[in-house]
């Protein structure tokens, strides 16, 4: 009876802990000022520089990742669990390294030598770069999972490789890859520590919604718990469509099970 | 009829697939599991690459022409359907839908999406899949093997019809040799990436070409129509008249292993109802068993009988079996 209460009494703890802060956030925003403080310059244009680069960002996670994983899923050879190893080393890097990384790569006194640091195509670069691995990583598993006899299967009925890559593996792979990129998409949403480092926080150029939340909080704190409500709001919004597209799918990549089965 | 030829070798893991074999009709290759039986059909449907020889079709070789170029139809073990793909889609996946879905009974069914199908109707998607490609040769993957035994003698009726309508090159896979010897006109038997023998059906049970052939072919398969009564009487092709006591009607085959027929050089007078008389057309011996065959049948006795009864080609004896000892698989 008393190990029943313990363990009760410590998960409640846990889920007290984790709820919190977002309660806190809400619990203390402004309603009265929120229209007014949506409005404000430094909002918009935080929302505008996130949702633009995010995009790009994306984009081109996904443009180039999915090829890439494609092929690091569908071949084998010497050499390529390093490869693959490469490709998800950026996840587990701390940020701050990964924008020292960027600077020492495209810096003016880099090794590429290029003035695209404190640009808002330096914040897309951050973006992709610590995001891009998580999508990669879930594609390849996802293109993993296709199974190989319907890929021989759509060969033999006359599709070339590229009408089977269209009309069955992507297909089939679909869920797995939303997956990664809703994820990829959240984290690149939230980045803060590579961005800040290599593109710097100027307002309407390089000022990303987390990169706002850090310079408001000891300057307007109200406007900095309303883009805190912002930011839990759309990562809410990503999660549940992350959730939704595990349900959807068998192939998919789930973040933990909503139902026990 | 179109001729396929295979003649190529292939290193696989155990060994190397080594083959030579003349494709015109239906051609069953059986073999135990791991022989190298699904290979071949890949070889021939170009997912494989063999790395000596290849295989053409009346002359023409197919060597550096990929799958999509091949004019294949290629019926999977499991019957790859695409799950994305509603049965029509999947068909239509291949080529002209036309009146397929109608031909193979699978109308119904034309939104439905493959996991919703039972055995027996995956399989006529993927025949009408495999059909509606246009082939010029067909390739089967165990067809029979993922259905129960009710279902997998209808369908092996309708496959039967089916191979005789497309009058294609087609090379069927499968570890039963009950099924070979219905479906197919010639079954080589391949064990370890070899082909040890390449026979009609009656050929094979008749004159193995050693004692692991003789193990696994088994059967008699004794084409004839059978017609109800106390006992099920089938009149064979050749005129013989056969009792059974399974029940059909129709176009059947009779089952019927060598070791159940005994031999006789006059009609005695014992239980068995069923005797076929006839000349000795070859006695083999494998070990110490001699298989004799007696007009339509082939049976099996002891060295020590075949001894006694003097049996030789040419000679004349009876076959006789019970009717118990029979069993009848629609055709």
């Amino acid at each position: 009876m008393i190990r029943r209460a313990l363990v009760f009494a410590a998960t409640l703890l846990a889920l007290a802990f984790l709820a919190l802060p977002i309660v806190a956030i809400f619990a203390r925003l402004s309603w009265g000022q929120l229209a007014t403080q949506l409005s404000s310059s430094l909002v918009t244009d935080a929302l505008v520089v996130s949702l633009k680069t995010s995009a790009i960002a994306q984009a081109l996670v996904l443009v180039l990742g999915t090829p890439a994983a494609f092929v690091l899923a569908s071949h084998r050879f010497r050499g390529r669990s390093l490869v693959v190893t490469l490709v998800e080393l950026p996840i587990v890097m701390p940020p701050a390294v990964a924008g020292i990384g960027l600077l020492a790569a495209f810096g003016r006194f880099g090794l590429l030598h290029t003035g695209i640091p404190f640009t808002q195509t330096a914040v897309v670069l951050a973006v992709a770069f610590v995001s891009g691995p998580l999508y990669v990583r879930q594609a390849i598993a996802a293109f993993e999972a296709v199974d190989e006899t319907l890929v021989a299967a759509s060969r033999t009925l006359g599709a070339g490789p590229v009408k089977t890559f269209f009309r069955v593996v992507l297909p089939l792979a679909r869920g797995g890859l939303g997956a990664g990129e809703a994820l990829a998409f959240a984290r690149g949403l939230g980045e803060f520590g590579a961005t800040i480092m290599f593109a710097g926080s100027l307002q309407g150029v390089t000022q990303t919604l987390p990169l706002a939340v850090y310079q408001e909080f000891d300057v307007n704190f109200k406007l900095a718990l309303t883009l805190g409500g912002l930011l839990v709001l759309i990562s809410a919004a990503l999660l549940l469509t992350l959730k939704w597209l595990g349900s959807s799918s068998t192939s998919a990549f789930r973040f933990a099970p909503s139902t026990s089965s | 009829m179109a001729r396929l030829l295979l003649h190529f070798g292939l290193p696989l893991r155990a060994f190397d697939l080594e083959l030579t074999l003349p494709v015109e009709g239906t051609v069953a290759l059986v073999g135990p599991s791991g022989a190298g039986k699904t290979s071949v059909l890949r070889v021939v449907a170009g997912l494989l690459e063999p790395a000596r020889g290849g295989v053409s079709l009346d002359g023409r070789s197919w060597n550096g022409v990929p799958p999509e170029r091949r004019r294949v139809g290629f019926v999977f073990q499991d019957y790859a359907l695409f799950p994305h793909l509603s049965v029509r889609a999947n068909v239509a996946f291949a080529g002209p839908v036309g009146d397929l879905l109608e031909r193979f009974g699978i109308a119904h069914l034309a939104a439905a999406r493959p996991r919703e199908l039972s055995g027996g109707e995956r399989q006529r998607v993927a025949l009408a899949r495999a059909v509606a490609r246009g082939p010029e040769v067909l390739l089967l993957d165990e067809p029979l093997a993922a259905l129960d035994a009710h279902t997998k003698a209808e369908v092996r009726g309708e496959l039967r019809e089916l191979l005789r309508e497309l009058a294609l090159p087609t090379l069927l896979v499968t570890h039963d040799y009950e099924d070979a010897a219905a479906l197919a006109d010639e079954v080589g038997v391949l064990v370890d990436g070899r082909l040890r023998q390449v026979a009609t059906p009656a050929e094979l049970v008749a004159r193995p070409a050693d004692a692991f052939v003789a193990s696994f072919t088994g059967a008699n398969l004794l084409r004839g129509r059978a017609r109800r009564g106390e006992l099920t009487e089938v009149t064979l092709e050749g005129g013989d008249l056969l009792f059974s006591t399974d029940d059909a009607e129709g176009e059947v085959g009779v089952v019927v292993y060598p070791w159940d027929i005994s031999l006789a050089r006059s009609h005695g007078d014992d239980s068995a109802q069923n005797v076929i008389r006839g000349e000795i057309g070859s006695v083999f011996e494998i070990g110490n068993r001699v298989r004799v065959r007696i007009g339509p049948v082939t049976a099996e006795v002891t060295a020590s009988s075949a001894e006694r009864l003097q049996l030789a080609r040419g000679g004349v004896a009876y076959a006789t079996f019970k009717a118990t000892g029979t069993r009848l698989v629609p055709l």
